[in-house]
């Protein structure tokens, strides 16, 4: 990668290679790695297809997919964006969506896994030599050949557990340091009084030596931490997020009327503000002057953008779209609407992070449980023989027998083969308890724009109109930049039409776009401008001359599989509401589409947080999938929460899932995945108990060879390894 | 039982052999993309400059 740089600067900086002084002048910005995901990939043409046609976007440098992951990254100069790349992308036919940067900032979480991978592989090296070595004793070598064999293993084996059990140690000191048991504790304990006994009895010449055990112990445990690493995605704060949507400065009106840019700090209620086409409103206030139309889809769910004119009020990151405005400022600052929601979800997500998993539960009952049973074994047989060497000897085989291994593979493994299921079904788990969460869900809130529809009006009924209509229309609409007028050339273009010759076109912010066609005045816009009755249906309006204004109508399209997703969660049994900020009859017509009886409609960003958190005090598990910023509090408040992959950055690090595709079917699978997992994890934790019940006894009553302790716990391991695949 | 000490290093040898291998396979990042890698060999793409 470094060397593909080399080669570009080149071209980047041409008086670099004459003058190496000016490399250092002309400062080279930095290279941008950005990362694609691409749900529809799947074959060898796929990766040759989209690998070229990154690299011949302008700007990228090199671009490699990764298969496995369904992943591409580009690096890119710095004036590429990912949005670039996704039409890019979708121009040779496939689906991408930008990944999510939670996702994108794991090289960290990676660098860990692979340490754990090389450590897991050290351990395994050691166990199988020692296993070898091992199987001579078992079968009855004695005197010298055994204490060879004995003293072999303590060669391999202390390096190799001093060096693989690191991750081990350093946990359950820092555990007991807070005066806290966990699961290393008992671990870290076992293997040590293992290996210090062992040695003692090797010395000695000794008959038992739990070299093999010791390090299989190792070996089984860091298998089951690897695999909880790989599930496990760096968490990041959807606060922060929704904070760097603020906007940093604005432009203060000084007494003479000429703008100034200030930070949005040191604004104060009652200045005003100038917010030009296109840019975001930097704090909450009343409309002065200027019409426009601001979209306030991330704020409310409103899936049209609105009217503003002199006294409309208007909210901090809400976008101007056609006209510039002149506000008054009613609050800056922390005050702002926007700021209140992030403080929401930092409450919220301060309090989700109690949640405490199957493994947790099982690890508090586990370490006590163990360390009690191991020294009360110990002091039993001192009591009984006054043999010190004995009495540890038991205590080290209690403490391995009741081996965690199966404990510490139980849960990672199930998740693992559970989160390979549903990735491969389009869905990413983002976090490692999520799968359990989702399996306790009772009640599921869905948000309308954006999640069960794409959130991109397309019209409808474009026959009716004429065909000299369509080309006047299509001429009005491509000089507006608003979303409707968008979608509108868009579906006229497809059907073939061209423009028909408009002059004095202009755009009237806030109602439209009028021109003169074959001397007679045309305009496109708001029915009120033409003084036609507004309809209870998304519309805009076409008017030709004196001919009464002709409505086009416009319908949401449902996402693909919103419907299969709402009827397969209803199957389930699940308690189904949708919440949108949208208007009641926009919502109410939506959900008797799609079949979901329970509807909240304009709900305001903290009245759907609120909602949620009410149906929890009820004592309801609430799965929320939403997708803007007015769903972000909802999404972080809920037990669990799935965000399309065409979300808002915020909303989806706020999930705990996140859909690959634009497809919404496999929620529905999901949950039945997830109710599995959560079974198959039970299951585990009861043959890990079984073995434990049954082998206990053993050690305790001093019969547990090395060989037994070999097999009651590569037997369980692999038992519930096994258990845990039959999800796949 | 002579030969013992010929072949416990001989195969604790061996066994460091492959476990260097690992590590070497693990750095190279072969293991990053086994699903790509086992469909890239059926593109039918030339590279004219393969990468060095």
């Amino acid at each position: 990668m470094a060397s593909t740089f080399e080669h570009s600067s080149p071209a980047v900086c041409p008086a670099c290679s004459v003058a190496p002084a000016a490399e250092s002048l002309a400062e080279v910005p930095k290279d941008a790695r950005l990362m694609l995901s691409l749900p529809g990939i799947h074959c060898a043409a796929c990766i040759s297809t989209v690998e070229n046609a990154l690299a011949k976007a302008p700007g990228v440098h090199e671009a490699r997919v990764n298969l496995t992951l369904k992943r591409a990254l580009v690096e890119a100069g710095p004036e590429v964006t990912a949005e670039d790349l996704v039409k890019v992308v979708e121009a040779v036919g496939y689906e991408a969506h930008e990944l999510d940067p939670g996702v994108l900032a794991t090289t960290a979480a990676d660098r860990a896994a692979k340490d754990l991978l090389m450590r897991l592989a050290v351990a395994g090296f050691a166990m199988m030599n020692v296993m070898l070595l091992s199987v001579a004793v078992w079968s009855g070598a004695e005197g010298v050949t055994r204490d060879m064999m004995h003293w072999i293993s303590a060669a391999i084996v202390l390096p190799a557990i001093v060096f693989t059990g690191k991750p081990f140690y350093i946990n359950a000191w820092s555990a007991l340091r807070h005066g806290r048991l966990n699961m290393d504790v008992p671990i870290t304990l076992a293997i040590w009084l293992a290996v210090g006994t062992s040695l003692y009895e090797t010395i000695h010449s000794g008959e038992h030596a739990y070299f093999d055990a010791a390090i299989a112990l190792t070996f089984f445990l860091l298998a089951g931490r690897y695999l909880d690493y790989r599930t496990r995605a760096s968490a990041r704060s959807a606060a922060q997020e929704l904070a760097a949507m603020e906007v940093p400065r604005a432009l203060r009106l000084t007494g003479d009327g000429s703008p100034e840019s200030v930070g949005v700090a040191d604004l104060v209620v009652g200045d005003r503000v100038l917010v030009r086409p296109g840019g975001r409103v930097p704090v909450d206030g009343t409309v002065l002057e200027g019409t426009s139309e601001i979209d306030r889809a991330l704020m409310t769910g409103e899936s049209l953008p609105a009217f503003a004119g002199p006294g409309t009020a208007v909210s901090a990151g809400e976008v101007n779209l056609t006209g510039p405005l002149t506000v008054e400022v009613t609050a800056a600052g922390e005050d702002t609407a926007l700021h209140r929601i992030a403080d929401l979800v930092a409450i919220a997500e301060s309090g989700r992070n109690n949640y405490t998993s199957l493994a947790d539960k099982a690890a508090k009952l586990y370490a006590p449980g163990v360390h009690i049973l191991s020294a009360l074994a110990a002091i039993g047989w001192y009591l009984h023989t006054y043999d010190l060497r004995l009495s540890l000897n038991i205590a080290a085989a209690v403490l391995i027998i009741t081996c965690p291994c199966a404990l510490g593979l139980a849960v990672p493994a199930v998740t693992t083969a559970a989160s390979g299921r549903l990735f491969r079904k389009g869905m990413l788990i983002k976090d490692g308890t999520a799968m359990e969460r989702l399996a306790e869900v009772d009640t599921v809130v869905f948000d309308k724009t954006g999640t069960l529809t794409m959130g991109a009006p397309h019209p409808v009924g474009l026959e009716d109109l004429a065909e000299d209509a369509q080309g006047v229309a299509l001429s009005l609409a491509t000089v507006s930049s608003h979303p409707l007028a968008e979608a509108l050339t868009g579906a006229l273009r497809d059907l073939g039409r061209l423009p028909a010759p408009l002059t004095d076109l202009r755009e009237v912010p806030g109602y439209g776009v009028e021109g003169r066609w074959n001397g007679q005045p045309v305009r496109l816009g708001r029915a009120s401008w033409m003084g036609a009755e507004a309809p209870a249906l998304t519309a805009t309006f076409l008017q030709i001359g004196d001919q009464p204004p002709q409505a086009i109508p416009f319908t949401d399209t449902m996402r693909p599989g919103a419907a299969e997703a709402v009827a397969g969660l209803m199957a389930s049994g699940l308690r189904v509401i949708l919440i949108s900020g949208d208007t009641k009859g926009a919502v109410d017509r939506f959900a008797a589409e799609i079949g979901i009886d329970e509807v909240m409609a304009e709900a305001l960003p903290d009245q759907k947080a609120a909602r949620v958190t009410d149906l929890a005090g009820e004592g309801a598990h609430v799965l929320m999938i939403g997708d803007g910023l007015n769903d972000t509090a909802a999404l972080s408040a809920a037990h669990v929460s799935i965000s399309p992959a065409s979300a808002l950055d915020a909303a989806r690090v706020a999930s705990d899932m996140v859909l690959l595709g634009n497809d919404l079917a496999p929620i529905a699978d999901a949950f039945k995945t997830a109710v599995k997992a959560r079974a198959r994890i039970r299951e585990n934790f009861t043959i890990a108990t079984v073995y434990n019940i049954v082998a206990v006894p053993f050690a305790i009553a001093g019969l547990a060879t090395p060989l037994v302790a070999a097999l009651a716990m590569s037997s369980s391991s692999i038992t519930v390894s096994l258990n845990a695949l039959r999800l796949r | 039982m002579d030969v013992l000490v010929i072949l416990i290093p001989v195969s604790l040898f061996l066994g460091a052999v492959g476990l260097g291998g690992f590590f070497w396979l693990l750095k190279r990042g072969q293991f990053d993309d086994p699903e790509g890698d086992a469909n890239r060999i059926l593109n039918g793409d030339y590279d004219d400059k393969p990468k060095r």
